[in-house]
């Protein structure tokens, strides 16, 4: 067993993402898979890996630490990977750190909204989904969706810069959430639909294995070209 | 200004542009100041937009090497002035621990923080509106859930939010904690954890915090504390 153990779900966005590095750089781990639907992440034992009780979250021989951004950059400067996963030069790191602040209260929250608000509260609830709160979620993703396609992609082919990073695992995996349940993020995108290609088949096949769960939504939520 | 290659853009109403400011100053780094005032929209202009195309503050353009988002900028602040180790650790797991904190706040003290304040401040002044009262109290109570998370997980067993010295992380904190107690929220009560933290912050941080503070606790005015909680 080694002596990296991965707590994650692979509903979870960021779990998706920090199990995407860790395979594409044939890191060793011992997954832990923790399904967050049948609460499994409220367990005392999973609280004393995680106080907070969330995925995703690593205890690497002892040292425990959440919060997919942390996970990300400490293993990516613990393993030696590859430089364009997480660049020592300066000004290029800033680059991909500017991403992984930004999507936090953008991509990432507008994103995990839409999906709750589709998927999660009406499972929870047994109600049907809040169209208004939706309605209001959906433009606000879309909004996001914009920047990502005018700013961060405007000059760079990936969302750090000219190569693949750890920004574009987050990224990736924050846009196929609200993807697989139906909202139409490609439309009228152009450069955010070839970023998406071009980083998917740089992942595959962790990329679709990662992905199959998530994707059953597909069925129950085709794609809606509304907007 | 003597044109210092570092420019700085920011508003001190805004948190995240304290805790750059404040970061600067404790390190004696030197910068141009370019006050942006966002209650005039001067954020929402082209030539702003050059800066930073996402109009928002904090934003930095060092010798033409121009970032947005308060968490890159002191990263890479840290990292090229070679401040003291204790602000961003170059130890892996210590710099981890500030890395969480720094991650977690977006979406927690940050996101709550700034919808109480908006809620209070913000969206009366641009609407004419009365305070939404029934949101303004969603917003409290998941404020409220974040600094009792900061109080028994973070400050539990430390005596600051990443580690045992003040770091990055203490800066994005307090100015995040500041701008809900400065509308009235009683931040420290039942928290004498978070009140040791946030004195202990303050006492390292002056001069330098009281002046950056200076018109945010204007607002202390019109909002006395509210020990609803």
């Amino acid at each position: 067993m080694a002596g990296l153990k991965v707590y994650f779900d692979l509903m979870s966005q960021p779990s998706r993402a920090v199990v995407l590095f860790l395979k594409a750089n044939k890191l060793q781990f011992t997954p832990k898979p923790i399904a967050l639907r049948k609460g499994e992440h409220l367990k005392e034992e999973f609280g004393a890996i995680n106080p907070f009780r969330l995925v995703p979250a690593i205890d690497d021989n002892g040292f425990k630490l959440s919060e997919s951004v942390a996970i990300l950059r400490y293993l990516a400067d613990k393993y030696q990977v590859s430089d364009h996963w997480y660049p020592k030069d300066l000004q290029k790191r800033a680059r991909v750190d500017t991403f992984m602040a930004w999507q936090h209260l953008n991509l990432r929250l507008f994103g995990s909204l839409v999906f709750r608000t589709k998927v999660i509260d009406p499972r929870m609830t047994g109600k049907p989904i809040d169209k208004k709160k939706l309605a209001e979620c959906e433009t606000q993703l879309d909004i996001c969706l914009d920047k990502i396609d005018t700013i961060f992609l405007r000059e760079s082919s990936f969302l750090g810069g000219n190569e693949i990073s750890v920004a574009d695992l987050l990224g990736i995996c924050e846009l196929m959430q609200p993807y697989a349940v139906g909202h139409d993020v490609f439309h009228g995108r152009p450069k955010l639909d070839r970023w998406a290609k071009k980083v998917q088949q740089q992942l595959q096949p962790d990329f679709d294995q990662a992905h199959t769960f998530l994707f059953k939504l597909k069925e129950m939520f085709p794609p809606s070209a509304k907007l | 200004m003597t044109g210092v290659g570092l420019k700085v853009y920011y508003d001190l109403m805004s948190q995240p542009s304290r805790a750059v400011v404040l970061f600067l100053k404790a390190n004696n780094i030197p910068f141009t100041p370019k006050p942006v005032a966002l209650r005039k929209g001067e954020h929402l202009g082209e030539e702003y937009g050059e800066t930073n195309p996402f109009h928002l503050v904090p934003a930095i353009d060092d010798n033409g090497f121009k970032i947005t988002e308060s968490v890159a900028i002191l990263k890479y602040l840290a990292d090229k002035h070679q401040v003291s180790d204790h602000w961003y650790p170059k130890d892996l797991k210590k710099r981890a621990q500030v890395d969480s904190y720094m991650a977690w706040q977006h979406l927690n003290l940050r996101m709550f923080g700034a919808m109480v304040f908006r809620t209070k401040v913000i969206i009366p002044r641009e609407t004419g509106e009365p305070m939404d009262t029934k949101k303004l109290a969603e917003f409290e109570v998941q404020l409220e859930t974040c600094l009792d998370k900061i109080e028994s997980i973070l400050l539990g067993k430390r005596p600051f939010l990443a580690g045992d010295e003040i770091s990055v992380a203490d800066l994005l904190g307090i100015c995040e904690l500041m701008q809900a107690y400065a509308v009235g929220h009683d931040v420290f009560r039942g928290r004498p954890k978070l009140d040791a933290w946030a004195k202990r912050v303050q006492a390292r941080l002056q001069p330098h915090f009281d002046q950056a503070h200076i018109h945010l606790l204007k607002l202390r005015e019109r909002f006395p504390p509210s020990a609803k909680f």
